[in-house]
């Protein structure tokens, strides 16, 4: 099957672009939040076009080489896996008080943890 | 209710051995649903995992859809972080906000943090009870109401009907 080639290996140079782009934010975005963000989001939709890049390629309808199935339970597992460590080592970031950078405009949580709203964790 | 948690956790449990085998051979089939039917009497007979997901016809329209527009915000996020990461002026504006949700069962919050973190701009950072802390790139309202309209609305009224 040369066009599902043609589309996997189309489908991997989209996911590498996306996962280039997630490096190059690392680089260019001034504090650890917006970087986890760019992070997050574009590396999620690189891996996950990437794997389906790879299914597509090594398709070989019901033969015990597809890989289609696999691919899809490593998607699942990005999509619910990936968010959730994102966002433990953004909170992780925040608790430990690793400054956020000068255009920041609005804190809601530091206003309310200094309005007693609700309490800080490991402060109790 | 310990039959529709014993009723998911086999449903999940055999979809993942059948897209692992990626066979329809018989034999395979019987022998996933044995150890399947057996790790969910085992393991799931007590958890509290899957008790508030919605099993009608209608909660499976709607997860469709859910997935259908949690895709579409997924590339959009993608094409709003290009943007922001090539333009030379870097065109950030980031703040934390709070926004509330209606949502009462764990799992449905949990789904819900989720989404917000791989939607365009927005990051769950903290969560207490029903207000969540939310890293946007790109403030440009404050307002409790206005921001869970923007942000959190959208991905609410498919999740509501899915759990109770």
């Amino acid at each position: 099957m040369e066009i599902m080639k043609l589309v996997g290996a189309i489908m991997l140079l989209m996911g590498s672009f996306s996962l280039l782009i997630s490096a190059i934010g690392l680089l260019r975005m001034p504090d650890v939040y917006n970087r986890v963000q760019t992070g997050t989001k574009a590396s999620t939709l690189g891996a996950i076009v990437s794997f389906i890049g790879v299914g597509l390629y090594k398709y070989d309808a019901w033969s015990d080489g597809n890989w289609i199935g696999r691919v899809i339970i490593l998607i699942i597992f990005i999509l619910l896996t990936n968010p959730v460590s994102s966002h433990v080592l953004m909170r992780a970031a925040y608790f430990m008080k690793v400054p956020l950078s000068k255009l920041t405009k609005v804190d809601k949580l530091k206003e309310d943890i200094d309005n007693n709203v609700i309490k800080e964790p490991g402060n109790e | 209710m310990k039959t529709k948690n014993l009723i998911v956790s086999f449903l999940v449990l055999m979809i993942a051995w059948l897209l692992l085998n990626w066979t329809i051979d018989p034999v395979n089939i019987v022998i996933g649903a044995a150890i399947s039917l057996f790790l969910s009497v085992v393991f799931c007979s007590n958890c509290d995992l899957f008790t508030s997901i919605n099993l009608t016809p209608k909660a499976f329209a709607y997860t469709f859809m859910y997935l259908v527009v949690f895709i579409v915000e997924l590339i959009k996020a993608n094409i709003d972080v290009t943007k922001r990461v090539l333009s030379p002026s870097l065109p950030i504006n980031p703040g934390i906000v709070k926004v509330k949700t209606k949502l009462k069962s764990k799992m449905a919050r949990l789904i819900l943090a989720d989404s917000i973190t791989l939607t365009p701009g927005t990051f769950t950072l903290q969560v207490e009870g029903d207000t969540f802390y939310i890293h946007w790139i790109n403030v440009d309202n404050e307002d409790v109401e206005k921001v869970t309209e923007e942000l959190v609305a959208k991905f609410e009224k498919y999740l509501e009907v899915l759990y109770d």
